[in-house]
C-alpha cells in the first residue's frame, strides 16, 4: 500500500485537509521509529488503496522540539511515496523556507497553499504555476475550510503517486545545512511568482483584539466567556444525559433482564450489574463529553485558546505552567479526560506532565454531584452553596500547590513563543469531525478500562457469594475494615470508606454505592448520613473525594498520553497523600477547636 | 558576529524594551540554539521589520508582528533579540 505523508507548519490547516481527504475514518496507530501514535486513514484513491498519515505540525526541520523529531525520525523510518506539504498561503513569506528545506530531501512532493480564502482577503495573490515551475514541483492552490480547489489538488495526488518516491539521503542533518542557499532561492521565488501587500488592512482581527486582548477587560471577557460556554454544555447536555441513561435502563429492563434470566444468577449479576452497568455510567457521558469537544474544538479554531494563553501567562508563569496551562484547567471543571487530552497542544514534554499532574484537582461535574448530595444531605440551605464555594477554592489551592511543588521536577525547557492566528469562524463540518474523531478516542479508551474496573468492584463486592452483597463479610467490606486504621483519623467510617473505593472508577458511583451499602436511596440515605454523620466528618469526606485518585478514566488518558507507569504512579501516590494530609489537617484541626 | 555585538552594545534596546506602536528592525538574536531556530522559522531574522502590537499586563507576554504574521513571546525571551529603533 501507498503511503502520503502530511506535512506542515502548525496551523496550516493540516488536520482539517486530514479530516477531509479520510471523512474522518481515522485511527491511531504506531509507527517504527517513533514512540508517538500518529492519526492515519486508508482511502481509495484512483485505483490504489492508500494510506494518509497526519504528522504534528513543525516549524523548520532542524529543530529541536518533540514534534520536530518525531517528524524527523518517522520520514527517516517510513520514507512516504508522496509529501503532501500544506502550507499557510496568508504566510507563505515565511513558510516557503519548510518548502525548500523538504525539497532537498528528494522526496515525490505535492505542495497545496491552503487558506485561499483568507490570502484573498489580505490581498496576497500568488501565481502557483510560476511558482511550480520555478520549483519544479507541483503546486495547488486550496481552501481546505471551504474545499475549493480539493479535487484538482486530489487528482494531482493520485498522478504523482505513480511515480516512485526517488528515496530520501541518509544523511539528513549534513544536507540541510545549505540554509544560505535557501534564502537566496526563497527571496528568488517571492520575488517572481507573490505578491504581498506592504500594510495589512485594519481587519477584523485587530478590531477585535482590541477589546478581547484590553490590559484590564481582556481577563473579565475572558472568564465571562468560559462561564457562558460551561453554563451551555451543561444546560445542553443535561437532559442528553438523562435521555441517555433511561434509554439503556429501559434496554435493561425490557430486553436484557428477561433475556439474561435464564443464565447462573452469579453470571447475570456480573453481567448486568457488573459490565453493563459499567459501560451505561461510561455511555450516560458521552453526550456531555461530545458537547464538550463540539464547543473545545469551537474555541480552538477561533484561535481565542492562544488569546486565553496571552492573557493568563503572565499568572501561570510564576507556577511553572503556561498560559495554556490556565485554559486546560479551566476545561478540567467539566471533565478532567478532555482537559488531559488537551495538553497536546503543549510541545514541551515536561510543560504537559506538569500540567496534566495538575489537571486533576479541577473540581470536575462528577465529584460535583457526589458534593451537591452531601451538602443538601447535611448542611442548612443558607450555608450549603458557601460549602460548595470552598471546596471549589480548595481545588484551586490544590492546584497552586501542586504546581508549586512540582515545577523545579518538570521544569519547562520550552520557551513561551507561540503564533497568534486571525480569528475564524469555523464551519460546522469542521466541528462535528473533529468532535467525533475525539468521543470515538474516549469511548476506546475508556470503556476497556471502565469494564475491568466494575468487574473488579462488583466481585469484591459479592465474594464470598454467601454473604450480603458489599457487606461487610464481603471482601470489599473487610478491604473497608482493614483500612480503618487509615481512615479513622479523617473521620472516615467503613461505610464511606468502601464508597471511596468505588469512587476510584468514577466519581459518580460513590453516591450510588452508598446507596447499596446503607440499603437506602435518594431522601432516605441523606437523611441516614445525616443522624450517622457530623459536619465535620463530611466535610473531611468530601475534601478527600475531591483531591484523591482521578478516576479510572483520567488515568488511563493519563498513562495514554504520558506513556509512563512511573509518572501515572506519581499521579495517584501524590493525590492520595495530598487528599489523607489535607483531610487529616481539617478533620483534627476542627475537633482540637471543639467542632 | 562581532560587528553585531558592538552594535547590539551601543545601542542596547531590545525587543523588550519597545513600547505598544513602535516599530523597530532586528540586529541580533543571542537565544540558545533551540530557541534561535524556533525564532527563525517564524521569521525572526537580521534585518526585518517588527512592530510592537500589545504587552500584557503583570509583565506577561508581549504581541509583534513580523510581515503578516503575529507571535506571542514572553518578555525574557524578546530581551534575547536586540533592535534598532526605526
Amino acid at each position: 500500500m501507498k503511503r502520503i505523508a502530511l506535512l506542515g507548519m502548525p496551523n496550516t490547516g493540516k488536520s482539517t485537509l486530514f479530516n477531509r481527504m479520510t471523512g474522518g475514518a481515522a485511527r491511531v496507530g504506531n509507527w517504527p521509529g517513533i514512540t508517538v501514535e500518529l492519526l492515519s486513514g486508508k482511502i481509495l484513491l484512483g485505483d490504489n488503496m492508500v494510506e494518509i498519515i497526519d504528522l504534528p505540525g513543525f516549524y523548520d526541520l532542524h529543530g529541536f522540539s518533540d514534534d520536530e523529531q518525531v517528524v524527523r525520525h518517522f520520514l527517516h523510518d517510513n520514507v512516504p511515496d508522496l509529501a503532501l506539504v500544506i502550507l499557510n498561503a496568508t504566510q507563505i513569506e515565511r513558510q516557503m523556507s519548510l518548502l525548500l528545506q523538504l525539497k532537498q530531501l528528494d522526496m515525490n512532493v505535492v505542495v497545496l497553499l491552503n487558506m485561499a480564502d483568507e490570502a484573498k482577503k489580505y490581498g496576497i495573490t500568488i501565481d502557483s504555476r510560476k511558482m511550480a515551475e520555478m520549483l519544479g514541483m507541483p503546486i495547488f492552490i486550496l481552501s481546505g475550510k471551504y474545499g475549493t480547489g480539493y479535487q484538482e489538488a486530489m487528482q494531482a495526488v493520485t498522478r504523482a503517486l505513480r511515480y516512485p518516491t526517488p528515496g530520501m539521503a541518509e544523511e539528513l542533518r549534513s544536507q540541510l545545512e545549505q540554509d544560505e542557499h535557501i534564502e537566496a532561492e526563497m527571496a528568488r521565488v517571492m520575488q517572481h511568482a507573490v505578491q504581498v501587500p506592504a500594510q495589512l488592512p485594519d481587519n477584523l482581527t485587530a478590531k477585535l483584539d482590541r477589546v478581547m486582548l484590553h490590559p484590564w477587560l481582556g481577563l473579565p471577557i475572558f472568564f465571562g466567556i468560559m462561564y457562558l460556554l460551561f453554563q451551555g454544555i451543561f444546560i445542553l447536555g443535561q437532559p442528553l444525559q438523562t435521555g441517555v441513561g433511561g434509554a439503556l435502563g429501559w434496554l435493561r429492563a425490557t430486553a436484557l433482564e428477561p433475556a439474561f434470566s435464564v443464565l447462573p444468577p452469579m453470571l447475570n449479576g456480573l453481567l448486568l450489574d457488573g459490565i453493563y452497568n459499567g459501560v451505561a455510567t461510561v455511555a450516560a457521558f458521552v453526550p456531555i463529553i461530545v458537547l464538550f469537544f463540539l464547543f473545545m474544538a469551537m474555541v480552538e479554531d477561533s484561535g481565542y485558546l492562544s488569546r486565553a494563553a496571552f492573557l493568563m501567562d503572565a499568572l501561570m508563569a510564576r507556577m511553572g505552567l503556561d498560559g495554556r496551562g490556565f485554559v486546560m484547567l479551566l476545561m478540567g471543571f467539566g471533565c478532567n479526560v478532555p482537559a488531559l487530552m488537551g495538553t497536546r497542544v503543549m510541545r514541551s514534554r515536561t510543560l504537559r506532565l506538569l500540567t496534566m499532574l495538575v489537571i486533576p484537582f479541577s473540581l470536575c461535574s462528577a465529584r460535583l454531584q457526589v458534593f451537591v448530595f452531601i451538602t443538601a444531605a447535611l448542611f442548612a440551605p443558607k450555608t450549603a452553596p458557601l460549602v460548595l464555594f470552598s471546596l471549589y477554592l480548595f481545588s484551586f489551592a490544590t492546584a497552586i500547590l501542586t504546581a508549586l511543588l512540582f515545577r523545579r521536577r518538570f521544569p519547562a525547557e520550552e520557551p513561551f513563543v507561540l503564533e497568534l492566528p486571525p480569528y475564524r469562524f469555523p464551519t460546522l463540518r469542521q466541528m462535528a469531525l473533529r468532535g467525533w474523531l475525539e468521543v470515538q478516542h474516549f469511548l476506546r479508551r475508556a470503556t476497556k478500562f471502565i469494564v475491568a474496573g466494575v468487574v473488579l468492584v462488583w466481585l469484591l463486592t459479592h465474594i464470598p457469594f454467601s454473604a450480603v452483597p458489599a457487606g461487610p463479610d464481603t471482601l470489599a467490606g473487610m478491604i473497608g475494615g482493614a483500612l480503618q486504621p487509615m481512615f479513622a483519623p479523617i473521620g472516615i467510617n467503613e461505610q464511606l470508606t468502601i464508597a471511596l473505593i468505588f469512587g476510584f472508577v468514577a466519581k459518580e458511583i460513590v453516591i450510588g454505592s452508598l446507596a447499596v451499602i446503607y440499603g437506602l436511596s435518594g431522601e432516605a440515605l441523606g437523611s441516614a448520613l445525616g443522624q450517622q454523620l457530623d459536619w465535620v466528618q463530611a466535610y473531611s469526606f468530601m475534601l478527600f473525594t475531591l483531591i484523591y485518585t482521578p478516576c479510572l478514566s483520567a488515568i488511563a488518558t493519563m498513562q495514554n498520553e504520558a506513556k509512563q507507569p512511573g509518572y501515572t504512579a506519581l499521579v495517584i501516590g501524590w493525590s492520595l497523600t495530598l487528599a489523607w494530609l489535607i483531610s487529616f489537617a481539617f478533620y483534627q484541626g476542627a475537633r482540637a477547636l471543639g467542632y | 558576529m562581532p560587528q553585531s555585538e558592538s552594535t547590539a552594545a551601543m545601542f542596547a534596546i531590545t525587543l523588550a524594551t519597545l513600547h505598544p506602536g513602535d516599530t523597530a528592525t532586528i540586529v541580533s538574536i543571542h537565544a540558545e540554539e533551540a530557541l534561535h531556530q524556533r525564532l527563525l522559522a517564524l521569521g525572526f531574522r537580521g534585518g526585518k521589520r517588527v512592530e510592537l502590537i500589545r504587552k500584557a499586563i503583570f509583565s506577561g507576554p508581549i504581541q509583534v508582528r513580523i510581515g503578516t504574521t503575529d507571535i506571542l513571546l514572553r518578555r525574557s525571551e524578546a530581551a534575547k533579540i536586540t533592535v534598532k529603533k526605526a
